[in-house]
């Protein structure tokens, strides 16, 4: 096929991966927005999402915020923030814009792991003594671990895939390389785009498995 | 005059924009319904036999989740242009990555629901003499139709959002209206285009909760008395 073969010579090819517009800047300037974003979202939505989840209040908020985060569309946003001023302030409206799509899933996501913490085993803990900071600390959190890395790691996708989309509206990440090859009809460079911007995203997620199985409170107490 | 004068001053809410733009406004409206409409369709007929396929055990599960869960990790503007050699700038690019997303949800909440419903009620429908084909269209599809409902709607307010990318192609309904007017930084025409796009999210999914209520009429019963204990 003339397209895969093109994609392939494309990527082969150190020209391609030098200066401003190639493909080693470019994937630095994704990998820059989206660990700020995602670390500025955790930041954000992490406290939040388990305090709210201790407390057990504020589940309407956690809810209907992944429902209006999915009905907005990336694009949009990301458009809107070029039609303002904001378009003059470098990476920062791309950065507002992944940080804006990577709270919902993470607030929802820790927020239902909090509260789907068996109830009979607060009372437990409870009933050993355990003061509120305690059972936060030894048995929520634990508990809570693996949906907050689901929340984690859904975020994360969300964050690559808007990273590229940010492209469209003429900021930089890896979506360039794709965008610059529509401009100039070169459907292999097109290609050769899609195929690094697909692989950044299966390789961030697979890394945040591996971290997830590494981190495991629940692996770790089976090992002791 | 003040009218005119927003198309010139740039505002973001212009009454002329969407006097003079309807037309153009209305043919992006329904591009979004029926690129999104085809989307989910197709998605359900495709996601239909896969989440039987998958029931049939382990084995089948694992690929056709994994395979689902893969595609859903391709960002948007990838999947588009690696589908670009096979369809050229057409709808059909845009529909078929579509599908492709819907499909993990879609999957998931079937499989969900079929695996949802009582070992009871096969069992009678069995002993009543349903055949397969009869237990899962009379007995187990109909069980299963809330768990499934609440995936298409998921998918459908998803789809609604993911069609702006279309304009990629030049084939993303509103999408491409958004993208017509950054060049001049057009604010009336990147506000309207975006807000209807939410809309159209908002439409859809209430639309579908009609149709679930219509559909699954015995759900209500349990949900009556709240509205008259609320008016006592």
């Amino acid at each position: 096929m003339g397209v895969v073969e093109g994609a392939w010579t494309w990527l082969t090819t150190g020209a391609n991966w030098a200066g401003e517009n190639g493909a080693t800047h470019r994937l630095g300037e994704h990998l820059y927005v989206s660990g700020v974003a995602l670390l500025v979202a955790s930041a954000l939505a992490l406290p939040v999402a388990l305090y709210l989840g201790h407390i057990g209040k504020g589940g309407a908020l956690a809810v209907n915020l992944s429902n209006v985060g999915r009905a907005v569309p990336v694009f949009a946003v990301l458009a809107l923030f070029m039609v303002t001023p904001l378009r003059n302030s470098g990476y920062l409206p791309t950065v507002i814009a992944l940080v804006l799509f990577a709270v919902p899933p993470l607030l929802t996501n820790a927020y239902v792991g909090m509260r789907q913490v068996d109830r009979s085993v607060i009372e437990a803990a409870r009933g050993m003594g355990m003061s509120g900071g305690q059972l936060f600390l030894r048995v929520e959190l634990p508990l809570a671990y693996p949906m907050i890395m689901t929340g984690l790691r859904s975020a994360a996708v969300q964050v690559v895939a808007t990273a590229s989309i940010a492209a469209m509206v003429g900021l930089g990440g890896l979506g360039r390389i794709i965008t610059a090859g529509f401009n100039t009809y070169d459907t292999a460079q097109v290609f050769a785009g899609a195929v690094l911007v697909a692989l950044l995203a299966l390789v961030v997620e697979g890394a945040l498995v591996a971290l997830d199985r590494l981190l495991s409170p629940l692996r770790r107490r089976r090992t002791a | 005059m003040a009218e005119q004068n927003c198309l010139v001053a740039n505002d973001w809410i212009c009454g002329e924009y969407l006097r003079s733009r309807s037309h153009e406004l209305t043919d992006a409206v329904v591009q979004h319904i029926w690129i999104t409409a085809i989307s989910v369709v197709i998605g359900l007929l495709v996601a239909f036999p896969l989440a039987l396929l998958a029931r049939r055990g382990r084995h089948f599960a694992g690929p056709v989740l994994g395979l689902t869960t893969v595609l859903y990790t391709v960002p948007s503007l990838a999947m588009f242009s690696l589908l670009l050699p096979l369809f050229g700038l057409s709808a059909a690019l845009v529909v078929t990555g579509l599908v492709l997303y819907s499909l993990t949800i879609l999957v998931r909440n079937i499989l969900a629901g079929l695996e949802a419903v009582p070992q009871e009620a096969r069992e009678a429908a069995k002993g009543m003499g349903y055949g397969p084909a009869r237990l899962l269209w009379e007995v187990e599809l109909p069980l299963a139709l809330p768990a499934l409902m609440a995936g298409l709607r998921i998918a459908t307010v998803s789809t609604v959002a993911l069609t702006t990318v279309g304009s990629l192609v030049g084939k993303g309904g509103l999408g491409n209206l958004i993208e017509d007017a950054l060049p001049s930084f057009f604010k009336a025409q990147v506000l309207t285009a975006s807000v209807l796009c939410v809309l159209l999210a908002v439409v859809a999914d209430l639309l579908l909760l009609g149709v679930q209520r219509l559909l699954t009429p015995w759900t209500r019963i349990s949900g009556r008395p709240a509205p008259a204990a609320k008016a006592g």
